[in-house]
């Protein structure tokens, strides 16, 4: 059991601890900033934390036994003369770093490596534990890439990374808007993935095209890593081969529309989501939060309410504030109005550990 | 040499001491600053070595005109100023 949780808000870093059977706020870092993301390392136990500082752009930060240190954060290659390039709304892309939206640590026999996804598009690779980083071109340079669009933000981002547990070089991302890409050689070369899902909004050709899926989270069970489960702007997905091709889940209530998705990580068929009205009405169905768990593949969902707020609660739960801790057995997820939940028993019962916490953008069990 | 004067804002997050630079042009002293105090260029300036979008620069109390190349010209009697735009906050 992780008895630590990071949450990442819009107003500093909390480290909330579980002492006395209970759980409580035990520490904070960086105060007043916005922290978008953190990362805790398996391997070498480091903490990472991505922090958007506005006016002075992204920065990265890392632990150390004295303290954090301020890192290099991912940085674009200058930009080609010559090259023009619009954002879908006609505007100049900027070759820069306007969020860090995902943190990955790398396969177990690659110590120091680390993956970035950030927002507008480039993944980025460091491979001596974030002193450096390097952006994956062939995929920045893949012609498709420039059909990627907005989707979460104004720009087009990536959000989630899934390095494969038999083998490192083999790793899969999500980007909204942009489907699933896939690498099998540390990132030299990418394919699309996710046949399949289906968009609701846009045009009827493209429907059905996987660069146009809005991904809100991919997630992937790592004892059977065939399983992967999508959260999508407008429905929730199963793929049991590799993510190549996706059934569509329907009739959940009481939405099927979300944010994140997380999966037991031994049994490939248990997955919980956090289910909002719909796309233009982001507040939960009723003022009812509640949490929506499978277990047998997406068959039939429970709808956890047990601790949660069933009256007047408008939490939304971004893609990456809900989580759960290596036994499946602990989640937590939080809000963007401040409201933070655990469990100990796969959602079947939740304890409200604070409601007045700032915006929570992550939440991440140490 | 130019006198380059940091936002106090900026300070809690990297020390910007007041400084005096060298160079005809905005670039030249920043390019001057950050060499010894290479923590603050990207605070300052973007991934393309641009002005940040909601970063704003004075030199003698003029707003400058060249935010990508930062061609502005700096005289040795210049003030530099590295404010934060009151846009984006």
């Amino acid at each position: 059991m992780n008895d630590t949780i990071l949450v990442s808000t819009r107003k500093g870093l909390f480290w909330v601890a579980r002492k006395n059977g209970g759980w409580d706020i035990d520490r904070t870092d960086f105060l007043g900033d916005n922290v978008s993301l953190t990362l805790t390392d398996p391997r070498s136990g480091r903490h990472f934390v991505a922090l958007d500082h506005g006016h002075f752009g992204v920065k990265m930060h890392r632990s150390t036994p004295e303290g954090w240190e301020e890192i290099a954060a991912p940085a674009y290659p200058p930009k080609p003369e010559g090259v023009e390039e619009n954002d879908m709304w006609g505007r100049p892309l900027a070759w820069s770093t306007a969020r860090i939206w995902a943190l990955q640590a790398g396969g177990t026999d690659e110590p120091g490596v680390i993956w970035c996804g950030t927002l507008p598009g480039g993944l980025f690779r460091s491979t001596d534990h974030g002193d450096s980083w390097e952006m994956i071109r062939p995929l920045w340079d893949h012609p498709k890439r420039k059909q990627w669009m907005g989707g979460g933000a104004d720009l087009p981002g990536i959000h989630s990374i899934l390095v494969d547990p038999r083998d490192s070089r083999r790793v899969w991302i999500a980007v909204s808007t942009g489907g699933i890409w896939f690498t099998e050689d540390a990132g030299a070369s990418w394919t699309q993935r996710g046949e399949g899902m289906r968009a609701e909004y846009v045009a009827p050709e493209l429907t059905h095209d996987p660069i146009a899926q809005d991904v809100h989270c991919l997630a992937q069970c790592p004892a059977a890593p065939h399983r992967m489960w999508v959260q999508h702007h407008n429905g929730i997905f199963v793929s049991s081969d590799e993510g190549k091709t996706f059934n569509e889940i329907i009739e959940v209530e009481p939405s099927t529309f979300g944010f994140p998705v997380v999966v037991h990580p031994q049994d490939p068929d248990t997955a919980w989501f956090v289910p909002e009205t719909k796309d233009e009405k982001r507040i939960p169905r009723d003022g009812r939060l509640v949490v929506t768990r499978t277990r047998d593949g997406g068959k039939t969902f429970d709808i956890l309410t047990k601790g949660l707020p069933q009256r007047h609660a408008y939490d939304v739960v971004y893609r990456h504030a809900l989580t759960l801790d290596g036994t499946g057995d602990r989640l937590a997820f939080g809000s963007t109005t401040g409201g933070l939940w655990v469990s100990e028993n796969q959602g079947n019962h939740w304890s409200n550990i604070t409601s007045t916490l700032p915006p929570i953008y992550a939440v991440r069990f140490v | 040499m130019a006198k380059l004067v940091f936002t106090p804002n900026i300070q809690r997050h990297v020390e910007c001491p007041e400084t005096e630079a060298a160079g005809g042009s905005v670039r030249e002293v920043l390019d001057s600053a950050f060499t010894s105090n290479p923590q603050a260029r990207s605070y300052v300036l973007d991934d393309q070595a641009a002005l940040r979008r909601h970063m704003t620069i004075f030199v003698d109390g003029r707003s400058i005109r060249d935010r990508v190349r930062l061609s502005d010209p700096v005289a040795a009697s210049s003030t530099v100023y590295v404010f934060q735009a009151l846009s984006g906050g």
